[in-house]
């Protein structure tokens, strides 16, 4: 906060520049995952300032986009077959958000047109999932909702019209859960300001996911080395029923 | 209690982890089977990944069965040439159910098939067992002796070639039949994270014709060295193995069937077999109907 302060205070008595001048930041840039990690909950804030470094905020929206790692993706779809539910049909997604949030200080849908929400990917209709491969549009479409709706579930895809707030004309801020079951990576927070349907300008921080410490530890071993790793599980498993053999033995 | 899971990539509460453990463990502890046939569904109910499920699962089917193994071992309950037997098919087994496993899993119908193999062997084994212990209870509330049963191998069996002795279990057969049946065992445990044992221990009886007092033992010894055997296989291939998960499953599931095995002392095995039996029964029928109505989740999402 005082840092934002600082350049609030630099930003007003310089002044000067054309474009709005967009300062984020956001609550920490590291999430740590490690032992007790339940989710974390990022606050994603900044300022926005007319060129003359005077309020600007009741001229613009402001919308927030949280993004994790993208992947490649096989989503598959079950159906009704002889009776019983199997997997059906499956398409491919080259890139598919891990962890997908956008926040808005109005509905999405007042703030930009359809043209400028699918190049910026505002919404989550709109996110650009590259499918591969040749598909039918309307299954196309059918597949990206069911994956949309899938992930909104987990909660790992979520959208919300009045998540920012904008206080005093200046200061917004958007906060921003994440669950415990996001993958590990580099997350890119990005603030748009927009006014009168057009994105006016975006900035961009990082914020990185990563596993610490044991959790860090075991996620290495069990991929690097997995002679090493299964031999230990075993040896774990063997000795804890063979304890506690003995120990009731006791009893 | 929260614990987050490094491989699953989850938090979850690790004293319902442990309490599931605890469960299949009294189970184990009381009917001799592994428990494992409980353990992976609850778990993807719960919400681990199915593959982090079954890898997880088979390590504490063998904690569950050490000291049952070692227990027996002491009594002389164990025929280790036939259970060799059983291990090399095992093992052989827990290969081609890794092979079998990457197929399915590429074609997307490794969770049908799962699924469908779940209704039949506990639908199928569950009905045969509570058959038996209906009719043996009957007969005992009538005074009659129930009709004792003249242990002989399977005429199949007989029909293969090539004959050993297996001195403990009192049979003269040929290897191959064991060594199939250890197969067999070896593709169900990696493919579902089940020990195999409530497979086992009636194929030893009424196919091998196995006798009784070494067969629970050579069942344990079996299903100790397979899970073994599952648990490296799957660190090897899937990666999937969940040392955390594992080991508050073990927790439980190792004190569980301590106190299990407790209560398997005072109570009538022919109760004890019609109880597993209705568990058996309830768990298919649950598989069933979810094979039929809508799932929760139509679409699902695999990492390419």
């Amino acid at each position: 906060m005082i840092r934002v302060l600082a350049l609030l205070a630099v930003l007003l008595l310089t002044g000067g520049a054309r474009a709005p001048i967009l300062v984020p930041e956001i609550s920490q840039h590291r999430v740590e995952v490690r032992q007790g990690f339940t989710g974390a909950d990022l606050l994603l804030f900044g300022a926005i300032l007319d060129p003359g470094g005077t309020r600007a905020a009741q001229d613009y929206d402001i919308v927030v986009v949280l993004k994790g790692p993208v992947q490649s993706i096989v989503l598959r779809e079950k159906r009704k077959v002889a009776g019983i539910w199997v997997n059906a049909d499956n398409t491919e997604f080259r890139s598919a958000p891990s962890f997908f949030a956008i926040a808005a200080s109005r509905p999405l849908r007042r703030i930009v047109d359809e043209k400028t929400a699918a190049i910026y990917e505002l919404g989550l209709d709109r996110l650009q999932l590259s499918p591969i491969g040749a598909i039918d549009p309307e299954d196309q479409h059918r597949f990206s909702a069911g994956l949309v709706d899938l992930m909104r579930r987990q909660g790992l895809y979520r959208e919300d019209d009045h998540g920012v707030t904008i206080s005093s004309q200046v200061l917004y801020q958007a906060r921003i859960a994440l669950p415990s079951q996001v993958r590990t990576g580099t997350y890119t927070a990005e603030t748009f300001a927009i006014r009168q349907g057009r994105v006016i300008t975006s900035a961009v921080t990082r914020v990185d996911v990563s596993k610490q410490g044991f959790e860090r530890f075991v996620a290495n071993q069990a991929d690097g080395n997995g002679l090493f790793y299964g031999l230990f599980v075993v040896a774990v498993s063997v000795a804890m029923g063979w304890v506690a053999g003995r120990l009731f033995a006791l009893i | 209690m929260d614990v987050y899971l490094p491989i699953a990539n989850l938090a979850v509460n690790g004293l319902v982890i442990i309490g599931l453990g605890a469960l299949t463990g009294l189970l184990s502890g009381m009917f001799g089977v592994g428990g494992g046939f409980l353990t992976t569904p609850l778990l993807i109910f719960y919400g681990v990944p199915p593959t982090v499920a079954a890898a997880s699962a088979a390590s504490q089917v063998t904690g569950a069965s050490v000291s049952g193994a070692f227990a027996h071992a002491r009594r002389g309950g164990i025929d280790y040439h036939m259970g060799a037997v059983l291990v090399a098919g095992g093992v052989l087994g827990t290969g081609i159910g890794a092979l079998l496993f990457r197929l399915l899993q590429a074609l997307g119908q490794i969770d049908t098939v799962i699924n469908i193999l779940y209704v039949l062997l506990l639908g199928g084994i569950g009905g045969l067992m509570a058959h038996e212990s209906v009719t043996t209870l009957r007969a005992q509330r009538r005074g009659v002796a129930p009709p004792a049963r003249r242990r002989r191998h399977h005429p199949l069996v007989a029909s293969l070639p090539l004959r050993w002795r297996f001195y403990r279990s009192g049979l003269y057969i040929s290897p191959l039949a064991p060594l199939l049946l250890g197969m067999a065992t070896g593709v169900l445990t990696m493919l579902m994270g089940i020990g195999g044992g409530f497979i086992l221990v009636p194929a030893m009886l009424y196919i091998l014709g196995m006798s009784t007092n070494v067969v629970v033992g050579t069942s344990l010894f079996q299903i100790l060295f397979v899970t073994m055997a599952t648990t490296m296989m799957h660190a090897l291939t899937t990666h999937a193995v969940d040392v955390v998960l594992a080991g508050m499953l073990l927790v439980g599931s190792v004190s569980g069937a301590q106190i299990g095995a407790q209560f398997a002392q005072k109570a009538r095995p022919e109760q004890l077999r019609l109880l597993l039996a209705v568990i058996v029964l309830a768990v298919a029928l649950r598989m069933a109907v979810g094979l039929g109505y809508r799932p929760d989740e139509i679409y699902t999402v695999v990492p390419l």
